[in-house]
């Protein structure tokens, strides 16, 4: 496990040295924070993902979620929450705007769960579904136009939004900040608690960790309600960074975070995995793309490449598997 | 003059020396029997005389030439089938789909030519003396009757060596029988057939040649007439038999479990899995249940657990009612069960053993919200220890276990939620000799300690010698509950095939 662990960290190494090497601009501070600022975005919706893999799911909704909760955020700041009873917009503090917004993910998220659990929908089409319905909602939200300029006003005293995405804290972006946090709280309750325990249970035999006494329909909910929040997190930011909405936003963003969670060694049949592993598979897409911006390498190879580094890693890390195997049959024992 | 010989032969796998220098003589025309406890390298030789493992070092001899295995399909080319213990069928196809998985019988163009297919199942299945239609899909059949469609696809084709894997432990006697029967024609017909089975009454009496292993070496080699039941114990474990039901005695106390009026109704064509059943269970009582596959067994402990949700019926323990509560609250509430099908029911292979071992118990190995390591250690160090598994150590996967010390994990999960009463199904199946002696021992700890035991079992003798009281079930119903003192190999099998 160790040494499968130190082959993710060498191929990062490997890249970073690379790059550094045909490009000075590579390791320069100024580089090396927006590169991990794009690769918080992967990274945490990677995290939720980790999770629902892990318990033998699969989430497709991240990335609508993405968008929905940039609109619904887009939208509390620049109409207000509107209440037809009263006939009044009531705008929010920006805090409140956050929450309800990662309430609308982790609604989302609920609905994934609860399709999945009660109605016993393959996961696949469950979340396959809530993708357009998710994206759907987002278009509807705005007749499919963007919320601009989401700065705020301070008469309404909601102004303050786009410091998420701009802001920071001693010298890091908030962004990378949230990040941290997430991926080392969730790292704790993959390992340390439980529910964590019991997500690596269900997706290695779902029958036997029932018969064990694990409340499997709760415990997957759950995992759906971390990858909904997750995406919400990243909504946020997103729609932060640009200080509007977009109700396209995140389109295919899915794609990037199991890719990511692929990459980090969990596998796609769950049970086994780690949120380190997610982590190293975010920066290594992330390195991936900087470096290849840097050297001037076009969007279109950049996208061919990507793939192809997907489908390579995990080809090697089953050889490597299969080595290390071959390597422990022949010591004596 | 054997037509397939193994010669010193030897496997590694990580951590451990499967076979060591093996040689291993198969005659036709005979049943050559293969025994040993598990972990012996049974399987591993057979495996490798199938194609499906290459030997570290060593050779095959088959009919004089030496010859390299590479796959199953290679080996079955030159006339090498096995069926395996664990079941290894497509439970999403057809019984005639699963016989002739991989050499479908095609028309030129490539068609499949499915009548053709079953026609050859439908005589297969007659041999087998089974009333089981061709187009059945296979995860409609229950575990015996997968077994012999197993046996059925080593039988459609042409064979000289057949290798048998413990092809009676999920048979009832009748459908054993039948077996033992066919595995007589075989050889009559010149076939080599290699006969693995805990079963030792069964192999003393249809084996010709006896081959014994022990921690992966040669131990004996003997013909039939030289072999007798403690010979093959004294060989495979140096031990004798009289150790292996240990039986001690132990106090019976309060009822613990009541169950009044149990019925689950079929869920096609009306009738009966589990009929009217009522029984009670004391503390300290050891309480066999016999009968034979379909009897309804498994079904009434499903019930009991609470995995059958339109059961209906009153269940209490020690005094309090259960109603719709799902299993973690039955596992609470003193209840605990020891599937039958360790593999798709019992563990979960991703995890290692420790992780296996806590699963029912998470809530008692925290500290706060959170997982103690240091307390998880010693819950499991005590688990390991009491209940003799052999591992190196506790974070080693649960996959690279032997059968029986597989079966000891699923039991220490099972008594790490301290239950009551614990439910065992078939606890020795496919476990050797020792593992099952071992798990006698702890059924009769367990009872001494308070516990009521209620375990299934379609092996008489084990009903017999460890039971204090014993239930029959036969369609649904029981049939029989007998004392101790009235518990005898035929009252059993009499009350097995009575009328309600």
């Amino acid at each position: 496990m160790l040494i499968l662990r130190l082959r993710a960290y060498v191929a990062l190494i490997v890249l970073v040295v690379v790059f550094a090497l045909l490009s000075p601009a590579f390791l320069t501070t100024g580089n090396l924070i927006i590169l991990t600022k794009q690769v918080a975005i992967n990274a945490i919706l990677g995290i939720g993902m980790t999770f629902v893999i892990l318990g033998g799911g699969i989430d497709l909704s991240v990335g609508s979620i993405v968008g929905l909760c940039g609109m619904v955020a887009g939208w509390l700041i620049s109409e207000g929450l509107i209440l037809p009873m009263f006939g009044v917009a009531v705008f929010l503090k920006v805090w409140i705007v956050m929450l309800l917004t990662a309430l609308v993910g982790v609604g989302v998220g609920a609905v994934n769960g609860l399709i999945v659990t009660r109605c016993g929908v393959t996961p696949f089409i469950a979340t396959l579904g809530t993708l357009y319905v998710a994206r759907g909602a987002a278009l509807l939200l705005s007749g499919g136009a963007t919320f601009p300029n989401l700065v705020g006003h301070p008469s309404l005293r909601n102004t303050g939004f786009p410091a998420l995405g701009a802001g920071g804290f001693v010298g890091l972006p908030y962004p990378i900040w949230v990040m941290i946090v997430l991926a080392a709280a969730s790292a704790f309750v993959a390992r340390m608690t439980p529910f964590g325990r019991q997500v690596y249970a269900i997706g290695g035999n779902e029958k036997a960790a029932a018969l064990a006494g694990v409340r499997v329909p709760r415990v997957k909910l759950v995992t759906y309600l971390i990858s909904g929040f997750c995406a919400a997190v990243v909504g946020l930011i997103i729609t932060s960074q640009l200080v509007a909405a977009h109700p396209a936003t995140g389109g295919t963003f899915e794609l990037n975070a199991i890719a990511v969670v692929v990459l980090g060694g969990t596998s796609l049949t769950g049970g086994r995995g780690t949120i380190g592993g997610t982590i190293i598979g975010a920066f290594v897409i992330g390195v991936l793309f900087n470096g290849m911006v840097l050297l001037g390498v076009s969007e279109f190879w950049q996208t061919v490449i990507k793939g192809a580094v997907i489908v390579v890693a995990v080809i090697v890390d089953q050889l490597q598997q299969r080595m290390q195997q071959a390597a422990l049959a022949r010591s004596p024992s | 003059m054997p037509i397939l010989r193994a010669e010193r032969v030897t496997k590694r796998y990580p951590g451990t020396l499967a076979l060591d220098g093996v040689d291993f003589n198969v005659y036709p025309g005979a049943v050559n029997v293969l025994i040993g406890e598990n972990g012996a390298g049974k399987s591993t030789l057979m495996k490798i005389l199938a194609g499906v493992e290459r030997p570290t070092s060593g050779r095959l001899v088959l009919n004089g030439e030496s010859v390299v295995l590479d796959s199953p399909r290679d080996a079955l080319r030159r006339g090498i089938a096995i069926i395996y213990q664990e079941l290894n069928l497509f439970p999403n196809l057809s019984v005639a789909e699963n016989v002739f998985m991989a050499r479908e019988r095609t028309s030129r163009a490539g068609i499949v030519r499915h009548a053709e297919q079953e026609g050859v199942v439908r005589s297969l299945m007659a041999r087998l003396e089974q009333d089981i239609h061709p187009g059945t899909l296979v995860e409609d059949l229950r575990i015996g009757q997968q077994q012999l469609v197993e046996i059925a696809r080593a039988l459609a084709q042409d064979v000289s060596v057949l290798i048998m894997d413990e092809p009676t432990s999920a048979l009832s006697t009748a459908e054993a029988e039948v077996l033992l029967r066919l595995v007589g024609d075989l050889t009559a017909h010149g076939v080599a057939v290699i006969y693995i089975s805990h079963k030792l009454d069964e192999c003393l009496r249809i084996g010709d040649h006896f081959t014994v292993l022990r921690d992966g070496k040669l131990v004996a080699e003997a013909p039939a007439a030289d072999v007798t039941l403690d010979w093959i114990v004294e060989t495979m474990a140096g031990r004798s038999t009289a150790s292996l039901f240990p039986r001690s005695e132990h106090e019976v106390g309060a009822p613990l479990l009541e169950v009044d009026d149990l019925s689950l109704p079929r869920a096609h064509g009306g009738g009966w899995l589990v009929d009217h059943v009522s029984f009670t269970l004391r503390a300290g009582e050891i309480v066999g249940i016999y009968g034979l596959m379909g009897a309804g067994r498994t079904e009434l402990l499903e019930c009991l657990f609470g995995m059958q949700p339109i059961a209906s019926g009153k269940v209490r323990i020690a005094g309090r009612e259960l109603r719709t509560e799902p299993i973690a609250e039955r596992i609470r509430a003193g209840l605990a069960f020891v599937t039958e099908d360790r593999q798709k029911l019992g563990l979960v292979q991703s995890l290692s053993v420790a992780k296996n071992i806590t699963l029912a118990s998470l809530r008692s190995v925290r500290r706060g919200p959170v997982l103690s390591r240091p307390k998880e250690r010693e819950k499991v160090a005590a688990m390991i220890q009491g209940l003799a598994i052999k591992v190196s150590r506790p974070e080693q996967d649960v996959s690279a276990l032997s059968g029986g010390n597989q079966q000891k994990v699923v039991i220490a999960r099972s008594l790490l939620t301290s239950p009551r009463v614990l439910m065992m199904d078939e606890p020795t199946r496919g476990i050797d000799i020792g593992a099952k002696s071992d798990v006698f021992r702890i059924m009769c700890d367990l009872a001494r300690e308070g516990m009521a035991v209620l375990f299934v079992s379609s092996e008489l003798k084990e009903v017999v010698a460890m039971a204090d009281r014993a239930l029959v079930m036969a369609r649904g119903c029981i049939t029989a509950d007998l004392p101790r003192e009235r518990i005898t190999e035929a009252a059993l099998a009499a009350a097995a095939v009575a009328p309600c």
